[in-house]
């Protein structure tokens, strides 16, 4: 189908990183089954370094793609540069999104965001609250 | 393997149809409005097409109206009814929740103008009853507009006893008939209808053409304004070679029926049966007054879009009522329509088939589908916490 870049059906086909991670240190959910799309993300932080991540997601192929890719583009990275990942560098990464799609690729942003935040509160590491979204009021689903 | 199981979408144009066209091209390319002698001699050709079409339903030829397609049919059948029921101070129109979108739109349009609409319930059954028709009647009704099957779910509608009740009541009755001409048994007199709605390629035919049958005697109001052509009442050039692989795959669908019905009966019936050993799944549609090639189903814990990407990568083509699948963020009004709540109809998968299709096909999808479902559900978190009990199964 045209309807993708070939990247995007790479990565859905053979998504990267999928599954769970027994006791994460941050797990991040955003979405939800009503629309169509729900992402979760499982963090492996040690010193600041996110050593593992794994994603699971409900949706269509582009929002897989999108788990996929995010969860490449942050693997080994520090928390730092996890936080600074855009949804515009994911869709980039996959050689472009369709526009009716792209919220796919805000969704993957969302999702680790979520997941830094759970980290943080359950170490409780001071952050700014305006970096993280606020996906109960999203105007995608509500 | 390649698998085209999108039969409601769209057909492949039969051998026969495409013959017909060719000498529309070649040696029939007149204007039938034309004086002379080539225009003429097209103009015979339209006429037979027209007498054949008319055969098929039941009805004479000055009842057939060519069309672009069934959209354009519906729009003119509804409005025709709406016209002529505002002039009488009628001004209510009774229809079904789940029609096409071409019939859902144009009586959307009529709302605005300030017609009242009742749209039948089709959660029972995902069908309607012919009660549910006559309990909805009023004074003021001006129209029926039921469709004779459904295009996502394949659920065939009584058609004969709504068309005996709108007879009695003395109330139009249309039909958007586009996914059971040629493979149902149509007799628009028997049936009591007044207008229908037909489309050739979904029954083996070119695109872009289609026909109404309208009642003599009922008025129409044009939806195209211009010159004469079709008595008046659809202006613009008759797209011949179109109307002529129209009336040959509709002869050819017709005089084939049964022998197609059963085949294409037989293959659905397995699919379903097979389909069903998948757990957390459910048939949409009526499952035994339901068109012979239509397949559907939504599975719980995936998405659509998902679904058909890996099926088409695995040579079968076939559809969805997901949200992804529909520009929107709502999945099919035919799926909501029967009561199926959002998480669930944005799994689901329709494979439509046809007399093309052949049992290694069947057993190709048979084997593909449970797989691909399962890859999917290994990766979704609604599909985890279904299994860990943190969330319901609802199929």
């Amino acid at each position: 189908m045209a309807l993708y870049s070939e990247k995007v059906m790479d990565h859905f086909t053979n998504p990267r990183n999928v599954g769970m991670i027994e006791n994460a240190d941050g797990v991040g959910e955003v979405g939800n089954a009503k629309c169509g799309d729900i992402m979760k993300i499982y963090l492996k932080i040690e010193n600041d370094i996110i050593v593992d991540v794994k994603f699971e997601t409900f949706g269509c192929g582009s929002a897989i793609a999108s788990s996929s890719m995010a969860t490449e583009m942050i693997k080994g990275k520090s928390i730092h540069d996890a936080l600074a990942l855009t949804n515009k560098a994911v869709a980039e990464a996959l050689d472009g999104l369709p526009a009716h799609k792209l919220h796919c690729s805000v969704l993957a942003e969302e999702a680790i965001k979520n997941a830094l935040k759970d980290y943080f509160d359950k170490n409780n590491i001071p952050y700014d609250k305006k970096q993280f979204p606020d996906c109960a009021n999203c105007a995608h689903c509500h | 393997m390649q698998v085209y199981a999108d039969n409601a979408a769209t057909t492949k144009i039969s051998e026969t149809a495409l013959r017909a066209m060719m000498p529309c091209f070649e040696t029939f390319y007149g204007n039938p409005s034309s004086l002379h002698t080539v225009g003429q001699e097209a103009k015979e050709v339209l006429e037979d097409a027209r007498a054949r079409v008319a055969k098929c339903l039941g009805c004479e030829p000055r009842e057939i109206y060519f069309t672009s397609g069934g959209s354009e049919a519906d729009n003119q059948a509804i409005l025709s009814a709406a016209r002529l029921g505002q002039r009488k101070g009628k001004m209510h129109i009774i229809s079904t929740a789940f029609e096409h979108h071409a019939v859902l739109h144009t009586l959307q349009k009529l709302e605005k103008e300030g017609f009242s609409v009742t749209y039948l319930d089709v959660k029972e059954n995902h069908n309607i009853t012919a009660r549910q028709v006559k309990d909805a009647l009023r004074e003021d009704t001006c129209l029926v507009t039921v469709m004779f099957a459904n295009n996502e779910i394949g659920s065939i509608l009584p058609i004969a006893e709504i068309g005996a009740i709108c007879k009695e009541a003395g109330v139009p009755f249309h039909t958007d008939a586009v996914q059971a001409v040629g493979h149902l048994a149509i007799d628009v007199k028997a049936m009591n209808i007044d207008m229908l709605s037909l489309s050739a390629h979904k029954f083996h035919g070119p695109k872009g053409v289609g026909a109404l049958y309208c009642r003599r005697g009922f008025p129409l109001t044009n939806v195209i304004d211009g010159g004469a052509q079709e008595r008046g009442k659809r202006a613009g050039t008759e797209n011949l070679p179109g109307i002529c692989g129209m009336a040959a795959a509709l002869e050819e669908a017709c005089a084939n029926m049964e022998v197609n019905a059963a085949k294409i009966t037989a293959m659905r019936d397995k699919l379903i049966a097979g389909l069903s050993q998948i757990p957390h799944c459910d048939l949409n549609g009526d499952p035994v007054n339901r068109l012979p090639g239509n397949v559907s189903f939504c599975f719980e814990g995936i998405e659509g879009e998902a679904l058909l990407l890996l099926l088409d990568m695995q040579g079968v083509c076939a559809s969805s009522g997901s949200a992804c699948t529909s520009g929107s963020l709502d999945p099919s009004h035919v799926l909501l329509a029967i009561g199926r709540v959002h998480d669930v109809a944005h799994g689901s998968l329709r494979l439509s088939l046809s007399e093309y299709n052949t049992d290694e096909e069947i057993d190709h999808i048979l084997t593909v589908v449970p797989q691909v479902v399962q890859t999917l559900r290994n990766m979704s978190p609604v599909w985890r916490d279904l299994m860990t009990g943190k969330r319901q199964f609802i199929l």
